[in-house]
């Protein structure tokens, strides 16, 4: 009885990761399947095919494209917002703190769908209608809030008697901030950049209302779900989540030897 | 938190005054880039929705601002079977993904020792594959004569004839669910991971059975983080409408999919402007009793 309560847990846990990672082998396992017709859907043999013609259908690399660029420019530019914000919330006590945080969880709260229909009726009313810019300026805004949310925890878990200690040697502000601050909180930007990216990349609800006729990875997908979706589909999702999963690795591993290096772990 | 980074070195009274004064600019200098942000592509595009909301007329003549409370009503007559389904998926979705994820969260943070750090990044790493593709791939897997349909047609679990998930209630739960699970197991694992373990030795000490300590120690300490999953996981699978396209019946749809084709096929934008606001309205009053609770500090960190 004992024993069986002790790996109660364990098997608990060994479980749901199977069942987490159960999509993540269908998608990989299926772009491998040698299928007949336009629907991927049942496992009908093994091919390598696909992967040895990945630019077969042009529109998913060309989307893809696009879904890179407006995640690498949206992600930046939220990060860097983000950052100024974090500081103001971490470094400073002043009026409207409170409603700032209320302000900065709201768009965290609000369902993609409300998000989305609200900044379309917005691009609509002012006449400019919905494509690039719309697309990069919608997402901005979804990355910001979570941009602080990373930054933010970054900032509260060192240690300020290192700021108080350089004020105390003469740095003046900016010093203060250039050799101190920033490479103390650069670890949470770089993690806020990624996660925005990640949010970005795969964000297709607000994209839905905001790009107009641009079409991003997740926006081809969807279309061709109802016409059927071509094994190139799958091969790039594939090589999305090993660059992804890569890219979270190796920052984890640099996370580490830094800690290392400065003796905190 | 004090005011500033320091106290400013002390130049002479005039000159401590002026920088306290350019101090206090500070923050709302390194905020206003955000906030401008946050006000004109967020609070001004939803005051809007409002407006819209209020409006009448059709596609053809135009919309135009009349007061129309008409549209509002109708979310709870004309739509109330999408309204009584978003709730119902939303709220057995955090039930389910409640049930399933706080063992979880416990199991990593109690159990798995110097390996804490790898589970983590295991319970996030299916979560790069395409959103998209995740629920198609969940399509695949409930598919009929699937595994997972004639494992429970064999044990009895689906009737012999005519049993399928796919295109029913349950398999938008299961997307549900599959989706919203790390966002419930974090916030929850934080929380746990933040408990002061003696002071669970202490209830062992005082003889107190592993449940009675479970009930009495770790649960009420871990609230704040069920509180923040909760919410994480029911606000947006309210509003969600991709699990019901992909994996529901197309008849039984849910806010978010009233929202979605009226805005992009209808073109109707008084009924889904009113039917966002009704669903952000929603949320506005759990968030308030979340704050109430919780404080404002807790919602963005």
């Amino acid at each position: 009885m004992r024993t069986v309560k002790r790996l109660l847990l364990p098997t608990y846990l060994g479980l749901s990761l199977l069942y987490l990672f159960l999509p993540v082998l269908v998608v990989i396992l299926f772009s491998f399947n040698d299928y007949q017709g336009r629907f991927n859907v049942r496992w009908q043999g093994f091919t390598i095919e696909h992967w040895l013609d990945p630019f077969r259908v042009e529109e998913i690399p060309q989307a893809l494209g696009v879904s890179i660029v407006v995640a690498a420019l949206s992600s930046g530019i939220a990060t860097i917002i983000g950052t100024l914000i974090a500081l103001a919330l971490t470094r400073y006590r002043f009026r409207g703190r409170s409603a700032t945080n209320v302000l900065l969880f709201f768009p965290m709260a609000t369902p993609e769908v409300v998000l989305g229909s609200s900044l379309l009726g917005l691009f609509v009313a002012m006449g400019t209608g919905a494509g690039f810019l719309t697309l990069l300026l919608a997402h901005i805004l979804f990355i910001i809030s979570y941009a602080v949310a990373t930054i933010r925890a970054r900032i509260v878990g060192f240690d300020r008697h290192l700021e108080e200690a350089a004020m105390d040697l003469y740095a003046n502000e900016w010093e203060t901030f250039r050799k101190v601050t920033w490479p103390m909180i650069l670890p949470g930007v770089f993690a806020a950049f990624l996660l925005g990216f990640a949010l970005s990349l795969d964000d297709f609800v607000v994209s839905n209302f905001t790009a107009g006729t641009i079409q991003t990875y997740p926006l081809y997908v969807w279309g061709a779900a109802r016409r059927g979706i071509p094994a190139q589909v799958n091969v790039w999702g594939t090589v999305i989540f090993v660059v992804t999963v890569t890219v979270m690795l190796l920052f984890l591993w640099g996370q580490r030897r830094r800690q290392q290096r400065l003796g905190l772990a | 938190m004090t005011a500033g980074v320091a106290a400013p070195p002390v130049l002479s009274p005039d000159g401590t005054e002026r920088a306290a004064r350019r101090r206090r600019r500070v923050p709302y200098l390194l905020l206003a880039p955000g906030l401008v942000f946050l006000l004109v592509l967020y609070v001004v595009p939803l005051i809007a929705l409002f407006r819209t909301g209020l409006q009448s007329g059709n596609l053809v003549s135009g919309y135009e601002f009349t007061w129309e409370w008409g549209n509002f009503l109708q979310v709870f007559t004309t739509y109330r079977p999408q309204l009584l389904r978003s709730l119902l998926y939303s709220v057995s979705a955090t039930v389910v993904t409640l049930l399933l994820g706080y063992p979880l969260a416990y199991a990593i943070a109690f159990r798995t020792g110097r390996w804490k750090n790898l589970f983590l990044v295991l319970l996030l790493v299916p979560f790069l594959i395409p959103f998209l593709l995740r629920t198609l791939a969940w399509r695949t897997i409930l598919a009929d004569q699937g595994l997972v349909v004639e494992a429970m047609k064999a044990i009895g679990l689906l009737p012999e004839q005519g049993g399928r998930l796919l295109a029913t209630g349950w398999a938008v739960l299961a997307g549900l669910v599959y989706s919203f699970l790390p966002f419930m197991v974090l916030p929850i694992y934080v929380a746990l991971e933040k408990i002061d373990r003696s002071l669970l030795e202490a209830a062992g000490d005082l003889y107190s059975k592993p449940s009675t300590a479970f009930w009495k120690v770790t649960w009420p300490l871990s609230l704040p983080g069920v509180i923040s999953g909760t919410l994480l996981t029911a606000i947006p699978a309210a509003g969600d409408y991709i699990s019901v396209q992909l994996l529901g019946n197309p008849q039984e749809t849910m806010m978010g999919n009233v929202i979605e084709n009226k805005f992009l096929s209808v073109i109707d934008y008084p009924a889904a402007a009113a039917i966002s606001i009704t669903l952000m309205l929603a949320i506005v009053i759990a968030v308030i009793f979340y704050v109430r609770s919780v404080g404002t500090e807790e919602l963005v960190a």
